[in-house]
């Protein structure tokens, strides 16, 4: 088991795979034109994802973790390009040499794999749809038999390609979602939020998975999520986010050991553990504010108990490891 | 506080509950002869994975079991009275005046239509002799306690004017309203964000102490449990698996399925390497094996497990239902 834990916190070569410079995505929440010519209502914008920049390392997974509105899965969306970004850009610089990675060697995890399977086709088909859009391989039987490949790779059996997916359970489905994010032979997948809609004895079966592939076969994860005791199990470097920007990246164990950004030290705090048995404690006050208005200067300012004037005032800038203006300062 | 002849015993007692969902496929057993108590003041927590039947425990307690669901056996006692055979009127007495309750999703709880500080008072009137400005009276205290800021402007608002963690904070004060001896919260905190669940819980925590009200706690995420419970009972394909003090039985697992649980969590505290698994998924409710339920995914199990059903056994200071117990051989 040791062994195998730190071949797993020991991967990551150093080159980076994917680079995001400065990305940006504003949506645009304003009412119809003719509703907000007759009331004099100005356009209103969202900036989901506000100048967010990160590079993953081939081989290692890099988790962004937030809670609901910090623009995790808007920046998940924006690097597999389902969403074309308002500003800034992702480079697949490990992956192609152009800025386009190769077809194929980008693939998505999504969080429901109730909704992101097509219960109308039988389980072979979804996991070869990748490559027959490839056409790779080009032979039929080669693909039929990559599938039943595929199927063994994440624990299911090659029979169960006849069936459809309403005759599996949860887990199940999302090894066939696996198994067909797999089958274009990717190097690099987004994941998002791949075990929260499931129980955690299966959470752990699909983690240990995912794990495993990684290992067998070098691959690269985006991993996102709101629950920061999975990222932990996961990741080997984590960035917090914060509506839509980036307040924290470090390596999982400093980043647990030395939290710099005072939210990042918050939300820690605020998960509770199982090693927490009976625990009172003083959690941090108020919510994560609306994206459409934030707060000025450091949009954590409000909920911050180390707020001084110029939090107010002016936006921290990102260090390459946090973005505060009292980094690292301790607080009660 | 509401005085009884029994003030000493169990706020709740339910032995034996059995609920069964009559298909044209066959009968479904969802609860197969649960039992607990809770004691006054404590908080149980209810832990299962998704089919459990852990919410339906709540459900069938408050009576809300719609057809083609049954109660097939067993009995329910609140505060020595048994309430599982009581009319829909006399039962809807009961709801929210002895036990309150909070759902998951606070959006659906509470009623879109009304203003908050009237949905309360309403709750208030129905269930105490007071009259509409006393009752207004009490909302305002009510809305104050559990941390609604400036509730004096807030309490003529709706619903949708505040935020998923204010709703919750909402929908607690409407089930403390009649001051119940026992709160049933299935999910309290599931739709929020981690930093609003921690004031969640801090606040039903604190709310309850204050006040001695008992808790159902049902969630999936056994960290709030053990921030939050004195005692947890880990149900699996409606059965109770293992009942016991948080301590023990998050330490300490009597039963193979509890441990395979805690040693699936992934911890917050350390990196554990790989996590423990446990093969396989619940059975469906129509496909529950004969004698342990647990038997085909447990790694432990030997004859006497297929062929007889283990009943709760103590084992330390928890009760868990399995064979190995009896033989006395630790998880």
């Amino acid at each position: 088991m040791n062994s195998g834990m730190n071949a797993h916190m020991n991967s990551g070569s150093g080159e980076t795979l994917v680079a995001s410079r400065d990305l940006r995505r504003v949506f645009d929440v304003s009412s119809p034109w003719l509703e907000r010519v007759l009331s004099g209502e100005k356009k209103r914008l969202l900036r989901a994802v506000d100048g967010v920049s990160f590079e993953i390392r081939k081989g290692e997974t890099f988790a962004l973790v937030g809670e609901s509105g910090s623009g995790k899965s808007t920046v998940a969306k924006l690097v597999v390009g389902l969403l074309p970004p308002s500003g800034g850009d992702v480079t697949f610089e490990g992956i192609a040499k152009g800025r386009q990675p190769e077809a194929g060697s980008v693939q998505m995890i999504f969080q429901d794999p109730y909704a992101s399977l097509n219960p109308r086709w039988r389980v072979r088909d979804i996991i070869a749809e990748p490559m027959s859009a490839l056409n790779r391989p080009a032979d039929p039987a080669a693909r039929a038999a990559r599938v039943g490949e595929l199927l063994t790779l994440v624990g299911l059996s090659p029979l169960d390609g006849e069936k459809f997916p309403h005759q599996f359970s949860g887990g199940q489905r999302q090894r066939i979602a696996i198994a067909r994010a797999l089958s274009s032979e990717p190097a690099f997948i987004v994941c998002d939020e791949p075990t929260s809609a499931l129980d955690v004895s299966v959470q752990a079966q699909i983690l240990n998975l995912m794990r495993d592939l990684q290992e067998k076969l070098g691959l690269t994860y985006l991993f996102i999520s709101h629950n920061l005791a999975v990222v932990r199990h996961m990741a080997h470097r984590i960035g917090v986010m914060y509506l839509g920007r980036l307040v924290e990246v470090q390596e999982t164990e400093a980043l647990f050991e030395n939290p710099q950004h005072p939210y990042t030290r918050l939300l820690i705090d605020a998960v509770p553990d199982l090693a927490d048995i009976g625990r009172d404690r003083v959690p941090v006050q108020g919510e994560v504010p609306s994206p459409i208005n934030p707060p000025s200067g450091c949009t954590f300012h409000p909920r911050c108990p180390l707020v001084t004037d110029i939090c107010k005032a002016q936006a921290p800038a990102f260090d390459g490891r946090t973005a505060c203006h009292h980094a690292g300062k301790a607080f009660a | 506080m509401t005085k009884n002849n029994n003030a000493s015993g169990p706020v709740l007692s339910v032995s034996d509950l059995s609920l069964e969902f009559v298909t044209r496929r066959g009968v479904l057993k969802a609860l197969d002869r649960v039992s607990f108590d809770i004691a006054r003041g404590e908080v149980l927590g209810v832990v299962g994975e998704s089919g459990a039947g852990k919410s339906l425990t709540g459900s069938a307690i408050i009576g809300l079991i719609e057809k083609p669901g049954r109660l097939s056996g067993g009995e329910v006692r609140l505060n020595g009275e048994r309430i599982d055979n009581l009319s829909p009127e006399a039962m809807r007495k009961i709801r929210g005046r002895k036990i309150g309750m909070i759902f998951q999703d606070p959006l659906t709880s509470l009623n879109p239509l009304f203003r908050v500080g009237d949905q309360i008072a309403e709750t208030v009137m129905a269930h105490m002799n007071v009259s509409r400005a006393e009752a207004r009276a009490r909302a305002l205290a009510l809305l104050t306690e559990v941390g609604i800021p400036a509730p004096e402007s807030r309490i003529d608002a709706y619903p949708h004017e505040f935020s998923g963690g204010m709703r919750q904070r909402v929908v607690i004060s409407l089930a403390l309203a009649a001051e119940p001896d026992l709160i049933i919260a299935d999910e309290p905190t599931t739709a929020l964000d981690v930093s609003v669940q921690a004031q969640i819980i801090t606040l039903l925590k604190r709310l309850c102490r204050e006040r001695g009200t008992s808790v159902m706690l049902i969630t999936h995420d056994m960290g709030v449990i053990a921030e939050t419970a004195d005692r947890v009972a880990v149900m699996y394909a409606g059965r109770v698996a293992e009942i016991g003090p948080v301590a023990d039985v998050i330490r300490n697992p009597q039963h193979p399925y509890a441990a395979g649980l805690m040693g699936a969590i992934p911890a917050l505290k350390k990196n554990v390497g790989r996590l423990a698994q446990i093969s396989g998924s619940m059975p469906r409710l129509n496909a529950i094996p004969p004698g342990c339920a647990f038997r085909p995914r447990c790694p432990k199990a030997f004859d006497r497990c297929a062929a007889e059903r283990p009943d709760l056994m103590q084992a330390g200071k928890s009760r868990a239902a399995c064979w190995l117990v009896d033989q006395g051989v630790p998880a």
